[in-house]
């Protein structure tokens, strides 16, 4: 029985590993109804492992999880019964038609044939692609059918909705639309999303975050919470000589961090920091910028790397393995 | 499990969705089996290459073994108007291997679904992996009869008769027949994770089933070890009554007919002729022992 004093996700030392690499480190979450939850993490974090095994497509190797109230290892027709997802890889039969794949998913989740046309029609127009609907797969777009597998992800409305990299390589417009639209369902009907992303609009979207790096949680709070970590002002100074000012900023105990010839700092007070650091290095600042920190931030500071930099290295794995051992950052 | 009763009315009922009524199990389950074998029928019939090169194989073995060594073997049984000769022996053999082959060939479709990632939005909807495993059967089946059905044109070629009648009693034996290899094949595939790994493994397998089946020759003065393989191999149980069924519709004399197991035309076990209910209940008894073995590897979770 599952009610809604229960949490909608509730993971204990949930682990799982493949050979000698743990993908998923004994992870504690709880997430409440209606929440929207966020994880947040460099390629190879352990994000769509974590969602595997939450959507029982992948066992534990240690520790449990409830979703729904439902056990992912004993009870896992009940689990699959109260949740819907939006794979990161493709899952479309490209031999079929959008409307075809998109009855494929309606019969399998037991959706009455008379409600049938109207909700495919409805979850098409929503993705833009009703005048696309009787086309084969095959010669869609990779937008399109991004667009299509989100349009079925959300064609039944479960209790519980785990979405992958959503949108992913969608246009702006669409991906505006799509969240307009989770918004809406989660106001009309309370489910509780539970998503990985790379955008950071969408990241400010959620209600809690987790920041997870080697398959370990290394923060958990709100949006606003997590910025708090960072604390104070981020300021990036474009000098000529970056290695000169890190170590500089290195002896006033400022952590700085150097891409280029930009050295970015997080400072109590931006606004006396900038004109002090100018005068130590007369004619050497081409410019400075000072701004709030953002998830960005908070990202670099926690796992070594900016978001924009993991999604483009894919497989950074040993540089941030060996930040790990260098004992730059605290954990939870 | 959705939560209706006494507790429903304390908290919110989380389980089940939050829009829209659900069908019941029973019809969800039927719903999800129609809906896997649809999905095959559609993939088969947009695949023309596919339909063409699979019709154009059978031809070939036809006009091979049946015309090319016809004149070498000569006739079988029987002499004169009433002779059966080799092409028509051979006739009921190619159906047969055109069901097997494609019901074979068909489960790849499940591999395929696994490196496409379409398996995956199988396995997390809210069917039995067992509903899965057979949709995936029977969706096999009925392409793998359909394909054999195809044959039927070519049988004015060779001199075979197929009434109505006949072609009614031939269609429950093919699709048994293409159950049980289809079930066969979605067991071998199950656990599979290339396309090139199942193909080579299915290659394997089916070349001896099909052609230690009896399919290619009569089974009368083969070196006994042959025998036994060829009496151990399900697939002969599944030959054998198409080809009984046929030649007994072709008007031959009772005496040639009698004389059927002795030429080496129908299968016998022990000096018996094995009759087409025993071939019936041996092909279904395997047919069921591979469909429940398929759902049993379909079900195992990584
Ligand atoms: N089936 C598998 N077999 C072996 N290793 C795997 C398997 N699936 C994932 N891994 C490994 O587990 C780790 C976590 O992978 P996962 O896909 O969960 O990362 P992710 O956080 O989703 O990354 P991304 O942002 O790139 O999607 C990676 O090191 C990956 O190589
Ligand atoms: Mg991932």
């Amino acid at each position: 029985m599952a009610h809604a004093q229960d949490p909608a996700i509730l993971t204990e030392n949930l682990t799982r590993r493949f050979g000698d690499l743990v993908a998923v480190d004994h992870m504690d979450l709880s997430v409440g109804h209606g929440q929207v939850f966020g994880f947040l993490g460099p390629n190879g974090a352990g994000k769509t492992t974590a969602i595997a095994m939450l959507t029982t497509l992948l066992r534990p190797t240690e520790g449990r999880a409830l979703v729904a109230g439902h056990d992912v290892e004993r009870d896992a027709a009940g689990v699959r019964r109260a949740i819907g997802i939006v794979f990161q890889e493709p899952s479309l039969d490209e031999r079929l038609t959008a409307r075809e794949n998109l009855e494929f998913h309606a019969v399998l989740y037991g959706m009455p044939r008379a409600e049938r046309p109207q909700r495919i029609g409805e979850a098409l127009r929503l993705v833009d692609l009703d005048d696309r609907a009787d086309h084969i797969v095959e010669k869609f777009s990779g937008g399109m059918r991004r667009r299509l597998e989100i349009a079925r992800g959300l064609l039944h409305v479960p209790a519980v909705l785990f979405l992958d990299e959503p949108t992913l390589g969608l246009d702006p417009q669409s991906r505006r639309s799509v969240w307009q639209h989770i918004r809406t369902l989660r106001e009309t009907t309370g489910v509780t999303v539970f998503m990985t992303t790379h955008y950071m609009e969408e990241a400010e979207f959620c209600d809690r975050i987790a920041i997870i790096d080697h398959g370990r949680i290394v923060a958990l709070d709100t949006p606003e919470g997590l910025k708090n970590l960072v604390g104070g002002d981020v300021v990036v100074l474009t000098t000529p000589d970056a290695q000169a000012m890190v170590d500089y900023l290195g002896t006033q105990s400022l952590d700085a961090t150097m891409r280029d010839s930009e050295v970015r700092v997080e400072v109590d007070d931006g606004a006396r920091f900038i004109p002090r650091v100018v005068r130590g290095f007369p004619g050497e600042i081409d410019g400075a910028s000072l701004r709030r920190p953002t998830l960005d931030d908070v990202f670099l500071k926690l796992t070594g790397r900016t978001i924009r930099e993991s999604e483009l290295n894919a497989g950074d794995v040993s540089r941030s393995r060996m930040r790990r051992s260098m004992g730059s950052r605290g954990r939870r | 499990m959705t939560t209706v009763g006494p507790d429903a009315a304390e908290g919110r009922d989380v389980t089940s969705a939050a829009v829209g009524v659900r069908s019941s199990r029973t019809a969800m389950t039927v719903g999800a089996v129609g809906i896997i074998w649809k999905r095959e029928m559609l993939r088969w019939w947009r695949d023309k290459p596919r339909i063409i090169g699979s019709t154009g194989f059978p031809l070939i073995f036809l006009l091979v073994f049946g015309s090319g060594l016809s004149g070498a073997m000569g006739s079988l049984i029987g002499d004169g108007a009433q002779a059966v000769n080799f092409e028509q022996f051979i006739f009921p053999g190619i159906i047969a291997m055109s069901v097997f082959f494609a019901a074979l060939f068909n489960a790849v479709s499940l591999v395929y679904d696994r490196e496409f990632g379409i398996l995956k939005e199988v396995l997390v909807a809210p069917v039995s992996r067992a509903a899965v495993a057979f949709g995936k059967t029977l969706g096999g089946a009925t392409v793998a009869t359909l394909q054999g059905t195809v044959v039927f044109v070519f049988a004015p070629l060779v001199g075979i008769r197929l009434s109505p009648l006949l072609v009614l009693q031939l269609w429950p034996i093919m699709f048994l027949g293409a159950f049980a290899l289809s079930s066969m094949g979605v067991a071998m595939a199950a656990r599979m994770r290339s396309i090139e790994s199942f193909q080579m493994i299915n290659q394997f397998v089916m070349f001896p089933l099909i052609f230690l089946s009896g399919i290619f020759f009569p089974l009368q003065g083969l070196p006994p070890w042959m025998g036994v393989l060829v009496r151990v191999n399900p697939v002969s149980y599944a030959v054998d009554p198409l080809r009984r069924l046929i030649l007994e519709a072709q008007g031959l004399p009772d005496e040639v007919l009698g004389r059927l197991s002795e030429s080496g035309l129908a299968l016998s076990l022990g000096g018996q002729q094995v009759g087409v209910a025993a071939d019936i209940a041996i092909v279904a008894g395997f047919g069921i022992a591979m469909n429940v073995l398929a759902m049993w590897l379909i079900s195992i979770r990584d």
